[in-house]
């Protein structure tokens, strides 16, 4: 347990060195998680226009016959 | 249909491109996370901080890479009118601001311990807030117009303009007396650091790049279905 401490206590500095990296990896998996809600939103959103119209067109199409 | 020919063909070979730089990424950054706290030594002055350039280093670098790689995109949107470079400017300008904030954010948690201050008004540190600046002035001006196309060029002219820092920032070390430390990888010399510490530094580096092309290809993607969806909106309101 002493490794565990003393490698967590980073001589000392583990107040600079931790929160260095921890933001690092907080920034760059919001980021990431971010890019790809955004992606599956955008796509969900394509998919439900594209469905829409094909419907659309198809009542249209019923309607007019 | 043919302006969509080209961004069909992208999505085509970014599709298969994506999982490829997402296992490059967990490998590299897994790696390199592990050479950087537990594989690597302290430093003889500067003790366990140092392993604080394992993440500030990369981010910086990325910072600059970004902001290069926007400049070009950007160039290429106004000259060529390519469709896909104006959306890689557009897609790589978050990626490139966090990187900048973390570049920020890990130099102020290195200077506190080694300097004595979490900020001085010293060229490098000044040159990259101004960076900092010019990617949010960017995602701003991009999003003010209602045409996408209009937000495209005024924007890229600001990221063309701004890119005089780029070479500010390099060179400022030599150029001004900072307290920022000087280059010490890239130099005509060859890098005046050990192998030990060279390495994972390396591996960082190499693990923010993929990051950045896996985040880039997402982003991209995302911008080609927004454009997808605002003509399909736009035809369904025109009839």
């Amino acid at each position: 347990m002493d490794s565990l401490s003393s490698f967590l206590n980073m001589g000392g500095y583990a107040g600079f060195v931790w929160p260095s990296f921890g933001i690092s990896v907080l920034v760059l998996v919001v980021l990431l998680v971010a890019s790809l809600r955004s992606l599956n939103a955008r796509e969900a959103t394509l998919a439900q226009l594209q469905g829409g119209a094909t419907k659309a067109s198809r009542r249209e199409a019923t309607r007019e016959a | 249909m043919h302006r969509f020919a080209n961004p069909n063909r992208f999505m085509r070979l970014s599709q298969r491109a994506v999982p490829w730089f997402a296992a490059l990424t967990v490998v590299l950054l897994g790696t390199g996370l592990y050479m950087a706290l537990f594989a690597s030594p302290a430093d003889y002055q500067q003790g366990e901080t140092v392993r604080i350039m394992y993440v500030h280093v990369p981010s910086a670098w990325m910072a600059m890479f970004c902001y290069s790689s926007m400049a070009a995109a950007a160039a290429i949107g106004l000259i060529w009118k390519h469709p896909l470079a104006d959306l890689a400017a557009k897609a790589t300008a978050p990626i490139g601001a966090c990187f900048t904030f973390l570049a920020l954010l890990t130099g102020s948690l290195w200077g506190k311990p080694m300097w004595g201050a979490w900020w001085v008004w010293d060229a490098r540190l000044t040159s990259v807030l101004v960076l900092f600046f010019l990617y949010l002035g960017y995602i701003a001006l991009n999003n003010a117009f209602d045409d996408p196309a209009r937000g495209a060029k005024a924007s890229s002219i600001l990221v063309l303009v701004g890119f005089v820092n780029v070479p500010i920032i390099k060179f400022s070390v030599d150029w001004w007396n900072t307290l920022h430390q000087p280059a010490s990888i890239v130099r005509m010399e060859g890098p005046a650091i050990h192998p030990s510490m060279l390495w994972p530094l390396l591996v960082m580096a190499a693990g923010f790049t993929t990051y950045y092309l896996w985040v880039l290809l997402l982003r991209m993607r995302g911008e080609i279905v927004a454009g997808k969806i605002r003509a399909l909106r736009l035809r369904q309101v025109h009839g």
